[in-house]
């Protein structure tokens, strides 16, 4: 993509490293007023801030309830940027996608599984309330992406491994609708898993994400030479002596791992994947390292606003949130499209 | 001497039995519920939501509404619910404006989310999931035990359930019971089979059910088995019954060819959809739909 920005000059780099980090700086403080606003949104109001100090369940709504899903919003966000960033820079596709791999359906049928699951034989109900329909989604959703590397037979051929990504995502698909009418009145608690909520999470999901999130950041910057090289072209980055092989599969571990996550914790949630590296790529042209770190800060203060709006905008009730995703980064991509085009 | 010993016995005997009611009475009321979690209070609870249309009617049928402090949104019976607060769908609740009521219990479906969060957030919550007449009876049973209703009541109010049940059975002709019957549940079409709640029900009223419980509560058919099988009453709800003449071969049903189409509005439909303490009131309403439709 910014091949220019890797060998320009070095009066240029340095005027272009200055410009991620001004970015950075700006979304770490957008994030922070929309954490404040976080704590005072929802169906009771302000009113639970005022009286937090002499009410016990005022406080438990702020510190127990609302704190952690706003936290949890940026996290899962963080999570899908991220994956979103590594997705586009490993396929060479600005359209590719966190669930490209099959990871959304893979999740999909652990979540029907478990729910037709639950109560049809007390052991099964025992077991999978242990598990927990995250546990379920998670599993899914590596299952998917071994079994989507399995059919591509390795990572090496992109286009491959898209198709594969492809049929995976519309077989996993047709086995959950499958699954799903032969137990209907799980019907409404998929649909609610495919809308995606950021309502339930609690602290422990947000301390699963955010460990999660900075080992795959990590691992992501680490492996940002690579995505790199790949953005020159596949045979540029074998002659720069990369071992594309192991790497590649390292990067999709990553983007599993970070995709997975978040479905678990939060269900399907459409777009903040996708629109947060474009959204980076809009303001600055720099490396993967920034990119992976600019987009996760991008996709967390973009999934905060949207919970915050989904808490607000209908109080006291409330909207899912991945119905909000979907229409804003919807709306964002025609304009992107149209931009392109024009 | 002798008569003092045993007189000393029976007071030790006594005082044994003493302090067992007494820390019975200390470790107040638990229920175990659908998911086989014990649930404990000190004293019956008094501010409790409901998260299940079924369970709120159950509520309410125990002659405890005034202690709902909130519902689910589908939850519209009786009427004296109307203004509590609507806290989200059993699927996806509100988990704030739930906090914030400090209910003492939250009573919702097994296959909710939100049990789990709620519990973390030291909410006591009673997941009880009613899918056949049997567990109607099981649940008003478990709800009795935590509003504190006593059991004789409780089954006073299932003998009445019954018996209503029954006489709407026995209220219906001879002839009727041979009538075979398709009950639509949704337009998929989706049937309710004979091992399901309605089925249950259209088994008490003696007629046939098209659905076998082979296939399962409420299995996905393919319209030509219904057609197939020319069943002699439909039952189905308005806002599914749109375009149900229309669908290829469902001309030919005798049901629809001789207009015997048990159309109910919305608030029927709810009656009979849900397995709770309306159920003799569903019953009701399949037999007077029998009596005027049944060849």
């Amino acid at each position: 993509m910014n091949t220019a920005t890797l060998h320009s000059p070095l009066t240029d780099a340095r005027a272009n490293s200055a410009r991620p980090l001004w970015l950075a700086v700006g979304l770490v403080l957008g994030g922070a007023v929309l954490a404040l606003l976080g704590l005072g949104v929802g169906s009771t109001g302000l009113e639970a801030v005022w009286n937090m100090l002499a009410d016990p369940v005022a406080a438990q709504i702020v510190w127990e309830i609302r704190a952690p899903r706003t936290v949890g919003a940026f996290a899962a966000g963080a999570l899908l940027g991220l994956a979103g960033a590594v997705a586009q820079g490993l396929f060479r596709n600005p359209l590719a996608d966190p669930f490209l791999l099959g990871s959304a359906s893979g999740a999909s049928l652990g979540v029907a599984l478990a729910l037709a699951g639950l109560g049809v034989s007390p052991f099964a109900t025992q077991w999978l309330v242990r598990l927990g329909l995250t546990g379920a989604a998670f599993a899914g959703a590596v299952l998917a992406v071994l079994l989507t590397l399995a059919l591509a037979r390795g990572v090496q051929h992109t286009l491959r491994l898209l198709l594969a990504g492809v049929v995976v995502g519309v077989v996993l698909g047709a086995l959950t609708s499958l699954v799903t009418l032969t137990a209907p009145d799980t019907l409404p608690a998929m649909q609610a898993f495919m809308l995606g909520s950021t309502g339930f999470v609690g602290w422990a999901s947000c301390g699963l994400m955010g460990s999660i999130g900075l080992v795959c950041l990590l691992l992501a910057a680490g492996l940002s030479r690579v995505l790199d090289g790949l953005a020159l072209g596949e045979s540029t980055a074998l002659s720069l002596g990369l071992p594309l092989g192991p790497l590649r599969a390292a990067l999709v571990a990553v983007l599993a791992l970070a995709t997975g996550t978040a479905v678990a914790q939060t269900g399907l949630i459409a777009f903040v994947g996708l629109a947060a590296p474009h959204l980076v790529r809009a303001v600055v042209k720099t490396t993967h390292a920034w990119l992976v770190l600019l987009a996760s800060l991008m996709g967390g203060v973009l999934l905060m606003l949207a919970d915050t709006l989904a808490r607000g905008l209908l109080a006291p009730q409330e909207l899912p949130v991945g119905v909000l995703t979907a229409v804003l980064g919807g709306g964002y991509l025609l304009w992107l499209m149209r931009k392109r085009v024009g | 001497m002798k008569m003092s010993k045993r007189l000393g016995v029976l007071w030790v005997f006594l005082a044994g039995w003493g302090l067992l009611l007494g820390s019975a009475q200390a470790a107040g009321l638990q229920v175990t519920d659908d998911r086989g979690m014990t649930v404990r209070w000190d004293a019956p609870p008094q501010r409790i939501v409901t998260l299940l249309p079924s369970l709120t009617e159950t509520v309410c049928e125990l002659g405890q509404c005034h202690r709902l402090v909130g519902v689910d949104r589908y939850s519209n019976w009786p009427a004296s619910i109307a203004a509590l607060p609507r806290l989200g769908g059993g699927i996806d609740p509100n988990v704030e404006a739930i906090v914030a009521l400090r209910p003492d219990v939250v009573l919702l479906a097994q296959s909710s989310r939100v049990v789990q969060r709620l519990e973390s957030l030291g909410l006591k919550v009673v997941a009880l999931e009613p899918k056949s007449h049997a567990d109607v009876q099981r649940v008003l049973d478990q709800v009795a035990r935590v509003v504190g209703v006593d059991a004789q009541a409780t089954h006073r109010i299932w003998r009445n359930i019954d018996a209503a049940v029954s006489a709407a059975a026995q209220s219906l002709p001879a002839h009727v019971k041979n009538a075979r019957v398709y009950f639509e549940v949704n337009q998929a079409p989706y049937g309710a089979g004979t091992a399901s709640f309605i089925g249950e029900t259209l088994t008490r009223l003696g007629v046939q059910n098209i659905v076998p419980a082979s296939l399962g509560p409420f299995p996905k058919l393919n319209p030509e088995f219904v057609v197939r099988a020319n069943p002699d009453v439909i039952m189905v709800g308005d806002h599914n019954f749109e375009g149900m003449a229309q669908r290829p071969g469902w001309r030919g049903i005798r049901a629809v060819r001789e207009q015997r189409l048990c159309v109910f509005p919305e608030a029927e439909s709810d009656v009979l959809v849900r397995p709770g303490p309306r159920m003799a009131e569903a019953a009701r309403l399949m037999a007077r739909c029998l009596q005027e439709k049944a060849p």
